[in-house]
């Protein structure tokens, strides 16, 4: 009990930090963002990539996905690198 | 201030970090040497061996940015570019996270083989962070090691593992298995080092840890207050800001690199002292 009321009373900056990024993470992670997330993802790209090769012929590297998790919401960003050549695919 | 010329080509030498016992310091110790590294200009990047239960990634404070992993590489689901994190720190680290999901059998030796093989073409250092024990993650992390680092601190449950791990690492290796190859260079680096106890004989001397294990001596990292508040924060050690911890990794990394450093073992509450003694040199 005494060691609870001793860490409320001083808390140091650091400590808060670590409590706010385990609450953001352990939020995600116990929605089911964890497991189900780390494993949509690679068929999500695998989709992207399928469809934008309807179009342009791009490789399975020009392919970049990231990720930044908030505590509102989340942002994925896909970053596709299209070839100089490869835009007019239709002979 | 970055020391390597950039048209050298990589390295590629593997590094694993690793103890047999939990909790004496290894995320710790793999953060702050690989950090070192890069902090000194050489390509560097960290490997999470410890499937299932990820942890590097919040000690790296990169942990809201893990897209693919470690185990989405070995198995084909994404290209090892893609799974890479690179640091918004030090522009020469790198981190592959590992998987929460899966289990430690998805760890296969020809896949971490291969995603070694592919690291070594661009890396200078590949440091691989061993999960606790001696099972398949710890031998996978081990396995393909140029060297190896091992933590210790100093108290008997940590020295006798550290002495089961020293043998695993001249058995149970691609180095060890190799006719005629070099032996993995281990080398121990002792963590949670407590002067004062030591001076009042309530800890074992750094003398005593190697006496027992009789292998090198990478460096002492005291017990430090630091350590808390940079991986509070996310943050390896040697990038939070000067402290005794900090000091003593960055030597440890200085004698990685093969610069002689002379042994030093600084503490909280000596680092006063020493810094009136010897100078506030860096």
């Amino acid at each position: 009990m005494s060691l609870f009321n001793f860490a409320r009373k001083k808390q140091p900056k650091s400590a808060q930090t670590a409590k706010n990024r385990l609450q953001i993470l352990l939020a995600h992670e116990r929605s089911g963002g964890g497991a189900s997330e780390t494993d949509y993802l690679p068929m999500l790209q695998r989709d992207i990539v399928a469809a934008i090769r309807k179009h342009v012929s791009i490789g399975d590297k020009d392919v970049e996905v990231r990720m930044e998790r908030g505590d509102e919401m989340s942002s994925l960003e896909i970053n596709i690198e299209l070839p100089l050549t490869g835009a007019h695919k239709d002979k | 201030m970055t020391t390597e010329p950039k048209n050298t080509p990589p390295l590629g030498r593997v590094i694993v970090i690793t103890s047999g016992k939990g909790g004496v310091g290894k995320t710790t110790s793999s953060a702050a040497i690989s950090a070192g590294l890069a902090k000194q200009g050489f390509k560097t990047v960290v490997i999470d061996f410890d499937v299932g239960l990820r942890n590097l990634d919040m000690t790296m404070g990169c942990e809201r940015r893990v897209v693919f992993d470690f185990i989405n590489v070995i198995q084909g689901d994404a290209k090892l570019k893609q799974a890479l994190i690179k640091d918004k720190r030090v522009d020469t680290l790198s981190i592959l996270p590992t998987s929460q999901t899966r289990d430690k059998d998805a760890l296969t030796k020809d896949g971490v083989e291969k995603v070694l093989a592919e690291l070594k073409t661009e890396f200078d250092y590949i440091i691989c962070d061993s999960p606790a024990g001696i099972e398949h993650g710890a031998q996978m992390a081990m396995y393909f090691a140029d060297e190896a680092v091992v933590v210790t601190n100093p108290e008997v449950s940590s020295v006798r593992d550290s002495d089961r791990v020293l043998g695993l690492l001249s058995s149970q290796t691609k180095r060890a298995e190799t006719e005629g190859a070099e032996p993995i260079k281990a080398q121990v680096l002792i963590t949670r080092y407590d002067s004062t106890r030591v001076e009042n004989g309530e800890m074992m001397t750094v003398e005593d840890v190697l006496e027992i294990l009789a292998v090198p001596l990478l460096g002492v990292v005291p017990e430090s207050k630091a350590v808390l508040r940079a991986s509070n924060v996310g943050t390896p050690v040697v990038l939070d800001g000067p402290s005794a911890a900090a000091q003593a990794y960055e030597d440890a990394v200085s004698r990685l690199i093969g610069t002689s450093v002379e042994m030093r073992i600084l503490g909280e509450r000596r680092a006063g002292l020493f810094k009136r003694l010897f100078g506030r040199a860096s």
